[in-house]
């Protein structure tokens, strides 16, 4: 335990240290970022007012603190894209790290955390700027913001393992990304990316609850904004654990598969 | 218990090889078809595929402490056979034994005491100096951090990398990134080296120095080398023994003066004569002449009989015999591969 402590907390700073050269990068990828939730936020708080004052009781303050709470989610659940491994994988840096004597998921579950402080750090002037231009409505209490704290982590962790599934598809075949864009609009819609889910129809709400997308976006957003009970707020951390621990299983189901089909075929 | 000789002529028992391979196999499954669109759109409905042995059923041991130098030409099997060495690969038939481990149930303690280095392949972060990914290995590896320490101190001494690993490693210079990342892969102190074409690219300087690293670093911690290289230069330094493989399928395992012996049918006379005109095509192909210096080349059954007549019919003043150049007899020795598999 000492030593896999000792480990994430090397390649953390390690992380730390790499992503500093490329601050520059980052800002501009952060600003990419975030015209997503900005452009959601315009078109909601038009709503609301043009709908007298709120839409499903959100008002514009409301939207503001969803969205730009949204913009520190979505950098928390920042990983390792699936349509990396297509290159981890035919590059060789898979057998680089296959050569070492510990699983490559800690290696990145690690570099991806330590990448956090600096996009967090990098995110506050942003938060700043659209907090003044937005005027977000924010009163968490103590409790939830603790909460919030562990669950931003917990989505990260949701999210994590969901997207090295997806990614390890490319064992099997090339050419995956088809798989990824439908992940990627299955989350959209079922996430609370696009837009709080309690503003979803019905259906889509029902159909939410038993996938693991909001799990690491719009439950951990709605969490600080005081829209959850305690005992919603522990039901989603427990959703957190269970999700997280799924996808360890399959992940681990799988990863001897995978290795063995990726040794067969070399790189 | 009974024994057999090993490449190098030493008894060699099975539980005293560093690494052990009987009659190991790799075959890959590729699909294949004509180019063309017509061909394009048939193998959507009849896939081809052909099998391609990488490696045919060879079988070797190596010593503790012993360096071989592992060659072949392009596609012969040697990356293909170093990856099954390392775990990276699973066989598709035979035995590997490295330090009593398999090495494709790539178990911890295995991993902690190999390493593979690619002359090709990164391992040091692109962005940072190579001491913050020598950190990082430490912590992989759960190095002490007093040993840790010398051990740095020691490869940055005897690689003489004091400002190299202070900078990033993306503005190295290719000798000296290739320098870092040996130092890199032998933080953990492995006691099996794989080095796959570790001096490729790098000027004859360089490749010096990385060789006389390697030959020191088998010396003070006794490790085993198993080395590819297409610089013969590296093998004649540092390998007594070498194990030739082609299609493959293993042509030679012995020692390197052995395969001269055993695959060149020439021999080089060498000549000084007061005059370098006067024919001598009756003795055998002149390969060369320079200043009274004369180079002949003669069958080696025959070498004797006309190096006597030579000392009896000419004004020689100094003669050497000697055996054809490394690089022409392994240029021969692949060329006799080829044929045979052809």
């Amino acid at each position: 335990m000492k030593a896999m402590l000792d480990f994430y907390f090397t390649q953390m700073k390690m992380a730390i240290q790499q992503q500093i050269q490329y601050r520059v990068a980052n800002y501009f990828y952060m600003i990419g970022m975030i015209a997503e939730p900005v452009i959601y936020l315009v078109v909601w708080s038009t709503v609301a007012r043009a709908q007298g004052g709120s839409v499903g009781g959100y008002t514009p303050g409301d939207f503001a603190a969803y969205y730009i709470v949204w913009t520190l989610v979505r950098n928390m659940n920042i990983v390792l894209t699936p349509y990396v491994w297509e290159n981890y994988i035919q590059r060789g840096e898979l057998s680089m790290e296959l050569l070492r004597p510990l699983h490559p998921l800690h290696a990145t579950l690690a570099y991806f955390s330590g990448w956090k402080f600096v996009m967090i750090a990098m995110w506050l002037p942003i938060a700043a700027i659209l907090t003044i231009v937005f005027q977000p409505t924010l009163n968490p209490q103590l409790w939830s913001i603790a909460a919030f704290a562990v669950a931003l982590w917990g989505g990260y962790l949701v999210r994590f393992m969901l997207l090295w599934l997806l990614g390890m598809i490319t064992f099997w075949t090339t050419r995956v990304s088809a798989f990824f864009e439908l992940y990627f609009t299955l989350e959209l819609l079922f996430s609370g990316r696009l837009v709080p889910l309690s503003l979803m129809p019905q259906w889509v709400q029902q159909v939410a609850a038993f996938l693991p997308f909001q799990w690491a976006f719009g439950f951990t957003i709605e969490l600080l904004l005081g829209k959850l009970t305690p005992a919603q707020a522990l039901y989603g951390l427990g959703a957190q654990v269970f999700w997280t621990l799924l996808g360890l299983f399959f992940v681990n189901l799988l990863w001897r598969a995978a290795l063995r089909r990726f040794s067969a075929v070399g790189a | 218990m009974s024994g057999k000789k090993n490449g190098s002529g030493k008894i060699l028992y099975p539980d005293q090889a560093t690494i052990h391979i009987t009659q190991l196999e790799k075959y890959y499954i590729v699909p294949e078809r004509e180019a063309g669109l017509r061909a394009a759109v048939g193998s959507l409905f009849r896939r081809k595929h052909r099998e391609i042995k990488a490696v045919d059923g060879i079988s070797f041991d190596i010593l503790p402490g012993e360096m071989v130098g592992f060659l072949g030409p392009n596609g012969a099997g040697k990356t293909t056979t170093l990856k099954m060495l390392s775990g990276l690969l699973y066989p598709t038939a035979g035995e590997a034994i490295v330090l009593g481990h398999v090495p494709s149930r790539r178990e911890k303690t295995f991993l902690r005491q190999i390493t593979l280095v690619m002359g090709q392949r990164n391992q040091l972060a692109w962005d940072i100096p190579a001491l913050d990914s020598y950190e990082l290995n430490r912590a992989i590896y759960q190095i002490p951090r007093g040993e840790f320490k010398r051990t740095v101190d020691e490869l940055i001494e005897l690689l003489d990398l004091q400002d190299i690993v202070r900078k990033p490693v993306r503005n190295l210079s290719l000798g000296e990134r290739m320098k870092a990342e040996i130092a890199g892969s032998l933080l953990h102190r492995p006691q099996v080296l794989f080095l796959d074409e570790p001096t490729i690219g790098l000027d004859v300087t360089m490749q010096r120095r990385i060789r006389a690293f390697i030959a020191e670093y088998n010396r003070r911690f006794g490790a085993s080398v198993l080395l590819t290289s297409h610089y013969m230069a590296d093998v004649v330094a540092l390998c007594r023994r070498v194990i030739v493989i082609h299609h493959g399928r293993i042509l030679y395992d012995g020692g390197l003066s052995g395969l001269v012996e055993k695959f060149s049918a020439q021999k080089t006379i060498v000549l000084t004569l007061p005059d370098s005109n006067i024919d001598l095509t009756s003795y055998g192909a002149v390969r060369s002449k320079d200043a009274g210096r004369v180079t002949l080349q003669v069958p080696k059954s025959e070498t004797s009989r006309i190096t006597a007549q030579l000392l009896a019919d000419l004004p020689i003043s100094d003669l050497t015999v000697e055996d054809p150049p490394i690089e022409e007899v392994i240029e021969h020795v692949f060329a006799q591969g080829a044929e045979a598999a052809a």
